[in-house]
């Protein structure tokens, strides 16, 4: 059986961080993402992050993959496994199974587990919410960006969060028209600043709109037209609001929700907490579990953003090679500035849902 | 279809490849998601349901749903939004659960 210090699951922001972090302070790291590169979902980040430079704000999101990417490559503290999927977690004598390249079954007895395996997208119940057309937001923006193949000609975008209003200004970069944004939520979710950026190219942000249903086009059964409606102040549809949209694709851009099935295989302390997406596990400061050594960072540890997602990173990695007795001299340094950032990117208004979320998951 | 040109991206693709779609001749790129050359083909529509064989496309894009299995080279279950396309292929629409010869 292969041995490892620090095992991190998932290449992702926070992941990268993590094992940049504890090999930094001397630990053996391994990381492992079932993809055939690192980065996570970073490489379909071509907008400029925010937060502070620390944190590689102004920089898209793409170009901030590929450095963490190459740190943790030419670490020679850290190996990297990829097509390297970890599909079970047994807490009773501590061993990962992995699978590589859809083919080995590997096991894998790490001292400490970083769990950085990010999120799934949320989907919508409506009439035909199945039909081929149908796609998440993120979905489309891995066709578009990673692989440069648009996913139709019209789009009704689903949700007017961050994600929805990105991927929308990223739809219509790609020469993609966007028909509308709607949004069930009186008021739109997102930064203002993205959303004035479609707003300026003319895109309708329709709040209290949801769809109604989707219908086929008869002869290859895939998506042809939108019904949307409004709803009132508690979330009734209003029957004669109707509206058609002749679209081929519609977004659904309604949140992510933590891809947490390690965690519970590993027995952590689970709660469901709406504001951080669905379950997550309760943690210390140090982001370490229920379970010794057993830690999270990133989406899985409630959906946030990749900022954030990167300094949890950071601080499980700090801890978990301190708890393996590494320390370089810089650990409580260190420590304390992620602690400080945190603290940063989540205060003032846009932090408060976050905050609110974080405080039913204190140990 | 193809993005082209793009403000900010530029895409290395691989070479040309040629593969079977349902017994069509189609092309794509290789190492791209079998998903990506089918989009770019015009095709949206990847497997029928089990119980109400209703037509299925992709959802998640990154192998996370299982919304868009297919059959290639006979082996049926194949996340296609994740699995690369290779010269040759023969991809075809999955009707059901699919069976293992």
């Amino acid at each position: 059986m292969k041995k490892t210090e620090i095992a991190v699951i998932g290449g992702g922001p926070a992941g990268l961080m993590a094992a940049l972090a504890a090999a930094e302070m001397g630990a053996r790291v391994t990381i492992m993402d079932r993809n055939s590169r690192l980065g996570g979902q970073l490489v379909k980040q071509t907008h400029m992050f925010f937060g502070s430079e620390k944190e590689y704000a102004s920089v898209r999101g793409i170009d901030i993959g590929k450095v963490l990417s190459a740190e943790v490559l030419k670490n020679p503290r850290i190996e990297t496994m990829l097509d390297s999927t970890v599909i079970g977690y047994y807490p009773d004598d501590g061993v990962l199974g992995v699978e590589v390249e859809e083919k080995t079954f590997v096991k894998i007895k790490p001292e400490k587990v970083i769990v950085a395996t990010g999120a799934s997208e949320k989907f919508l119940p409506f009439e035909n919410n199945d039909l081929p057309g149908i796609y998440g937001a993120g979905a489309v923006q891995t066709l578009m960006n990673e692989h440069g193949v648009v996913p139709g000609e019209n789009v009704l975008m689903v949700g007017a969060g961050n994600i929805g209003l990105i991927v929308s200004y990223q739809l219509m970069q790609a020469g993609v028209n966007v028909k509308a944004i709607i949004d069930a939520a009186p008021s739109i979710g997102g930064y203002w600043v993205h959303a004035s950026k479609v707003a300026r190219l003319g895109v309708p942000i329709m709040t209290s709109y949801t769809v109604k249903a989707a219908y086929p086009n008869e002869l290859t059964g895939a998506l042809e037209r939108a019904v949307i409606w409004q709803v009132d102040d508690k979330w009734q549809p209003i029957p004669g609001t109707e509206k058609v949209l002749k679209v081929d694709v519609i977004c659904i851009s309604v949140g992510l929700s933590p891809l947490a099935e390690i965690l519970w295989q590993a027995g952590c302390r689970m709660k469901y907490v709406p504001q951080l997406g669905g379950h997550v596990a309760l943690r210390d400061e140090n982001m370490e579990t229920t379970v010794p050594g057993v830690y999270v960072a990133g989406d899985v540890a409630g959906v946030e953003e990749a900022s954030s997602a990167m300094i949890e990173g950071r601080l499980a990695g700090l801890n978990a090679a301190k708890s393996l007795g590494y320390d370089n001299g810089k650990y409580d340094e260190k420590r304390r500035e992620a602690m400080e950032q945190l603290q940063n990117l989540r205060s003032g208004p846009v932090g408060e849902k976050i905050r609110q979320g974080l405080a039913q998951l204190a140990l | 279809m193809r993005i082209v040109n793009h403000p900010i991206l530029s895409f290395e693709r691989g070479r040309e490849v040629e593969f079977t779609f349902d017994g069509k001749k189609m092309k794509g790129y290789e190492g791209e998601p079998i998903a990506a050359a089918l989009h770019d083909n015009g095709v949206r529509v990847l497997s029928y349901s089990k119980h109400l064989h209703r037509p299925r496309g992709f959802y998640c894009a990154i192998g996370n749903c299982s919304s868009c299995l297919m059959t290639v080279n006979g082996e049926p279950n194949v996340r296609v939004c994740t699995e690369k396309l290779r010269e040759g292929m023969v991809v075809e629409t999955q009707k059901g659960r699919g069976d293992i010869k």
